[in-house]
């Protein structure tokens, strides 16, 4: 079966993590920093599923699970937040929606 | 068997990093749904074939629709010049190529599983289930709660309220 060294697997979640991490603080439109945000959930999830896999204990497994149920209510949030968003302000960028920033 | 891990994990940092990347926000989507069937390969060889399933069926089948549905909702980031057409190959060849990569190393992944895996190898979806419902019983129950209020949330947020102002207190 699969002998990959546990340092490299949390290695590869690593990196999608820091993709992940690297997307959101640099792109400003709204979908991507959404889709930034589910890179780092998965490879969150990933080394939940690569300790279960070291372990040989479901629990992991269903940390992943629960991992999914959060995901997708953030995305159910966050596309809703982002439709009133786009609705009021006729954008998408993160930059623009500054109402609430004090201007002295 | 470790040659497959590595050409999945290359097969999903490079889409990863295509998605996050991209320019057209339905372009970006579709290298992040790639990614996602790259990692759930991965977790295939990590002996969770049931959560490989999930990532595939929830992760890529649910959520990313979603989340191409609101995209083409908005309309935005479609340009809709020369350069859109499905006869440029620079549009698809790179996704093309990463996609049949990734269903080449998962076929013979397929392929070189040993007939009959041992038992303790390899976590089953019942042992998941039966860990689900006994020790996390009480988070599957918060769980629940969770998506209750995120449908709620959902609803409320995702409703166009209709202004009701007199028009002469509109501002021009």
């Amino acid at each position: 079966m699969l002998t990959v060294p546990i340092e490299i697997q949390i290695l590869f979640a690593g990196i999608l993590f820091l993709l992940g991490l690297i997307g959101l603080l640099v792109r400003r439109n709204m979908i991507y920093m959404l889709m930034s945000i589910e890179i780092m959930f998965n490879s969150a999830g990933l080394v939940f599923v690569i300790a279960a896999n070291h372990w040989k204990q479901p629990d992991g497994q269903v940390m992943f699970i629960f991992i999914l149920a959060v995901t997708a209510v953030e995305v159910a949030i966050g596309l809703a937040l982002l439709l009133q968003v786009y609705h009021h302000f006729k954008t998408l960028d993160a930059d623009s929606v500054n109402k609430l920033k004090d201007y002295n | 068997m470790n040659i497959f891990f590595y050409i999945a994990a290359v097969v999903a940092i490079i889409s990863t990093i295509m998605a996050i990347s991209g320019k057209n926000a339905i372009h970006s989507l579709l290298f992040l749904i790639l990614s996602l069937l790259a990692v759930s390969v991965i977790f295939y060889l990590l002996n969770a074939p049931f959560i490989a399933a999930l990532e595939v069926i929830i992760y890529a089948g649910a959520i990313m629709v979603l989340f191409i549905f609101v995209t083409m909702m908005l309309n935005v980031g479609i340009e809709n010049k020369n350069g859109n057409k499905l006869t440029n190959p620079r549009k698809w060849i790179v996704s093309s190529i990463l996609a049949a990569i990734l269903l080449v190393d998962f076929i013979l992944a397929l392929k070189n599983v040993p007939a009959s895996p041992s038992v303790d190898q390899v976590i089953l979806p019942k042992q998941v289930g039966i860990s689900l419902f006994s020790t996390y019983l009480l988070a599957v129950e918060i769980a629940a709660i969770l998506l209750m209020a995120g449908v709620i949330g959902a609803y409320h947020l995702g409703s166009q309220k209709k202004k009701v102002t007199h028009r002469f207190l509109e501002k021009k």
